[in-house]
């Protein structure tokens, strides 16, 4: 059996360990481990994290290969550090159906960069008016416990109400793309003093939180636990502490990009700021970052969004919104939590692979580095620091909000059950 | 420093002026025997419309063929451009045939600014009004009339309007004319008060260099200008406000109201008025009325733009937007 | 217009000026049989200036108003691509128009002969006048297109290095023409 020994490796930050790898599982953890018949990976005081999981990506396969495939994206999610990643249901045709989310589980399996767990939708077409098989897209290979509709919100509150009741027969959870279709008519930008500005559409803070605070009501009433995609406004992280001060089963995740951009960025008319939900404000900036702290959201979730070079190289209006994130998240992060000092690396390795494995149930994801374990591991250099080049990506598509911008932290090394992905930051 | 124009808000209160000084010299030009100017000879400008404006299309034409220049009208709705033709396309395909400027009037807010700024194209751009942003030769012309009406014709060269206290009333939100006359007017010292019902304002409108009322009979006593925006019937169905009696009852400007204003103020409207909504014909063609004015000034004004942001090497007009970094 | 050295040297002082300004408005009188006809339009900034009180001269002279205006040349430059565009002068025409009539361009510099002929088209769109003529105080040579004047205060052979400044009360504070040497700047003279 092939071993693999990372030595010096600060595990989730801590002091420097040796870790061992032999063959899908982690053999040891500890100081001064033999490196007898192992490869050895000299780790120099870089930091030893869980793989990482996304519970929030779109792959883009199949219909839309020129922006995405199952095959780019998880080469891009190895690059990023990640092991497993959620695949969001709007492709066409639409993952609704038991054999739409097995072919994308299968094309996962088979390329082996990165384990792609399939999101069913909760509505036929993503229509939001009659429910998807939801059981059958459970009992299939694909084993789909997590259902969105993203990219469009389950705004009828009978169909939400249904969708929270049935998934519960099967331990499931609804992903709620909050968003109130009514008052994000035309909505081009965040409603406030820039939007005023600028003449965009306003896409207010309320359409957003008057659907949370809708779903955690009816996930208290109907005794469900649901999900929050991409949070993004202070008023949500309130509903959402309020509800969890309930006792009321609600996750929430927030994107990096939410953690660190704001609707003054939009002024350039750039419409690779155009994102849904949309760029907010400072205010907001830090009331996520808070919320990702103190626990109130409880997870980093990417919403990788690839689009292709022309629809974004366009105005404002006519571009597509979406940013890609998988291989700048862990990036990200650190800049705005882990520099900041909101949050240990063992608090990063909670809220990027430990909470969203949980939330998913994606087994063997998410464990902790210790003996027995599945080895499934990102090495991460934190004292790097340099320029986003998106030439670089291994993802097809571009549209990411950061180019030129220097960041901290680059993923060397990724591991799944065993297998390195990531060498050296090159894909193996 | 930028060399086009895109916003009001990109003006310096020495930029307006010498512009609003450049078009009086410019309007001395229509009244002579020769209404035209050799300056821009051998340049070409095209005027890409996006959106239909004749109005607005004929005025920046007049201008250009005054000044000599070679015009291209290329309205891109029903062309290749509805088929999906992208603006980039369209933009390159200008730079191809080696236009100097470009006037553009966009349905997207922010469209004359990616063209200026995406490297498409290396000409020229004027914005001839985009979505519900910007209109700045449209404030540039309501500023050169206020100033004519106000200040004078000649007591006003070199002078800004400041302490003038001016109006808008109408539909704030959807309104280009609206954001960009309040730069403009802020930047030259009048006093910009905006009147409408609060659904036609735009949230985060408090930031704004004004001030806010929703009384308009309260207001007109200390206005030296009324602005009147057009108010379109199909925002009542989308609940901006109740009735078309209603609007006008509260903020349409009838003979009572104008007659509440001081003596010397004056009654202004972009176009295309709708009479019955927001004024009565009463008002729209009593000799304090200056829309058909505004008309004539709106050519003097950019012929004033084209021949400083075109006639020399480099423009005169001084941006003060900064470059996102 | 900054190109001037402190020791730019004058060449003709106020009383100078006044004295040929009085001449020419005595050659205008003779050359154009008595002056009704005659109008007078400057040339910004400072033949403007020397415009009116050319017809301040001519009216002392012959008991008669004569009309003066001004003539900004500015749009019909042929090097307006080669400088940032020029805030526009006042043209003023006086009221009974120049068909039919002598106009008389003034200016305080003749030199290269690029302004008379952007005065000449200038004067071709408003109208048509019986015949022009061209009043200078300075002409310092080196003409690039056909073009002479009618009326030179003084003739002042200089070389392409040495810059001709005219001063006027009116403008300037003192009325003095002024010879120096060119520094950096090319171009800064008409």
């Amino acid at each position: 059996m092939s071993k693999i020994l990372i030595r010096g490796a600060k595990v989730l930050g801590g002091e420097p360990q040796d870790v061992l790898i032999s063959g899908e599982v982690i053999e040891a953890v500890g100081a001064g481990l033999s490196d007898e018949g192992a490869e050895v990976v000299e780790a120099g005081g870089r930091v030893l994290l869980p793989g990482l999981v996304d519970l929030h990506t779109h792959l883009r396969e199949p219909g839309r290969e020129d922006s995405e495939t199952v095959l780019t994206g998880t080469r891009a999610a190895a690059s990023g550090g990640y092991t497993a990643v959620f695949a969001m249901a709007n492709t066409f045709p639409v993952a609704d159906t038991a054999g739409v989310v097995e072919q994308v589980y299968r094309l996962g399996k088979d390329h082996g960069y990165c384990d792609v767990q399939p999101i069913g939708a909760v509505t036929v077409g993503l229509e939001g008016k009659k429910l998807a098989e939801l059981g059958a897209m459970h009992e299939s290979a694909a084993g789909v416990t997590v259902f969105s509709d993203d990219g469009k919100c389950v705004d009828d509150a009978v169909i939400m109400r249904r969708a929270l009741e049935y998934v519960k027969a099967f331990g499931g959870v609804v992903a709620q793309h909050a968003q109130e279709p009514r008052l994000t008519e035309g909505a081009q930008m965040n409603e406030g003093v820039v939007s005023a500005e600028l003449g965009l559409g306003g896409w207010p803070a309320v359409a957003e939180e008057s659907i949370i605070a809708r779903d955690v009501l009816l996930a208290e009433h109907v005794g469900s636990r649901v999900h929050i995609c991409h949070l993004s406004t202070a008023g949500s992280v309130e509903i959402v502490r309020w509800a969890k001060s309930r006792g009321i089963d609600v996750t929430a995740e927030v994107t990096p990009h939410h953690l660190l951009l704001t609707d003054e960025l939009v002024r350039s008319y750039n419409p690779v700021y155009k994102v849904n939900p949309p760029l907010r404000t400072e205010r907001d900036v830090l009331a996520l970052r808070q919320a990702l702290a103190d626990g109130t959201i409880d997870i980093v979730a990417t919403d990788h969004a690839p689009h292709p070079h022309e629809d974004k190289d366009c105005e404002w209006a006519a571009a597509a919104m979406g940013m890609v994130g998988l291989e700048t998240a862990l990036s990200v992060v650190q800049e705005t939590m882990v520099d900041t000092g909101l949050l240990d690396w063992a608090g990063v390795a909670d809220r990027m692979s430990l909470k969203p494995a949980k939330i998913g149930r994606a087994a063997g994801h998410g464990r902790p580095v210790s003996a027995g374990e599945p080895a499934n591991l990102t090495l991460v250099d934190t004292t790097y620091r340099g320029s986003v080049d998106p030439a670089g990506f291994a993802s097809r598509s571009r549209n990411t909000p950061y180019e030129g911008r220097e960041l901290p932290g680059r993923v060397t090394h990724t591991w799944l059950r065993g297998r390195a992905t990531l060498v050296d930051g090159k894909l193996a | 420093m930028q060399r086009h124009l895109i916003s009001a808000a990109d003006l310096t209160r020495d930029d307006a002026v010498q512009i609003l000084d450049t078009a009086e010299e410019m309007a001395r030009v229509a009244d002579r025997p020769i209404k035209k100017l050799p300056t821009l000879r051998g340049r070409t400008v095209v005027n890409l419309f996006f959106e239909d404006s004749t109005r607005t299309r004929i005025s920046f034409e007049a201008a250009e063929k005054r000044l000599s220049a070679d015009v291209i009208n290329f309205s891109a709705k029903g062309s290749s451009v509805s088929k999906g033709e992208s603006l980039k396309d369209t933009a390159q395909t200008l730079e191809a045939m080696g236009v100097d400027a470009v006037v553009i009037r966009h349905g997207a807010s922010g469209a004359p600014y990616r063209l200026a700024t995406s490297g498409w194209i290396d000409a020229v751009v004027i914005n001839a009004g985009d979505g519900t942003h910007q209109h700045p030769t449209q404030a540039l012309l309501d500023a050169f009339t206020m100033r004519r009406r106000l200040v004078g014709r000649d007591a006003g060269i070199g002078q800004d309007l400041g302490g003038k206290r001016v109006t808008l009333v109408g539909d704030i939100l959807h309104s280009r004319v609206a954001r960009s006359n309040v730069d403009l007017l802020h930047t030259l010292g009048a006093e910009v008060t905006l009147v409408a019902p609060p659904t036609l304002l735009p949230v985060g409108v408090e930031s704004w260099p004004c001030e806010i009322s929703y009384d308009l009979d309260a207001t007109l006593p200390k206005s030296d200008a009324v602005m009147l925006l057009r108010v379109q019937r199909e925002r009542m169905n989308a609940a901006f406000f109740p009735t078309e009696r209603e609007y006008t009852r509260r903020y349409g400007l009838d003979g009572d109201r104008m007659a509440r204003m001081p003596e010397h103020a004056i009654v202004m409207h972009p176009g295309p008025m709708v009479r019955g909504m927001e004024i009565t014909a009463e008002v729209a063609d009593s000799d304090r009325c200056t829309a058909v004015e505004q008309v004539a000034n709106g050519v003097s004004i950019r012929m004033a733009v084209l021949y400083l942001l075109l006639g020399g090497m480099d423009p005169a007009v001084t941006h003060t937007r900064t470059e996102e970094k | 217009m900054d190109t001037q050295r402190s020791d730019a040297r004058p060449v003709l002082e106020a009383p100078d000026i006044a004295r040929v300004l009085t001449r020419i408005a005595h050659e205008i009188v003779e050359r154009a049989k008595g002056a009704d006809d005659v109008v007078l339009l400057g040339i910004p900034t400072r033949g403007v200036f020397l415009a009116q009180r050319l017809a301040a001269k001519l009216e002392e002279i012959t008991g008669r108003k004569v009309p003066v205006g001004s003539l900004d040349i500015t749009m019909y430059r042929d090097d307006l691509r080669m400088h940032p565009p020029r805030a526009l002068a006042r043209t003023d025409i006086p009221g009974d128009g120049v068909d039919g009539r002598l106009v008389v361009l003034v200016d305080d510099v003749l030199f290269s002969g690029r302004t008379i002929r952007a005065a000449l088209d200038a004067l071709n769109d408003i109208g048509r006048p019986r015949a022009v003529q061209l009043a200078v105080l300075v002409d310092r040579g080196h003409r690039e297109l056909p073009i002479r004047a009618d009326y030179v205060g003084k003739n002042l052979p200089t070389s392409l290095r040495e810059t001709v400044k005219v001063q006027l009360a009116e403008e300037d504070g003192r009325d003095t023409v002024l010879l120096g040497v060119k520094q950096t700047t090319p171009d800064a003279q008409h």
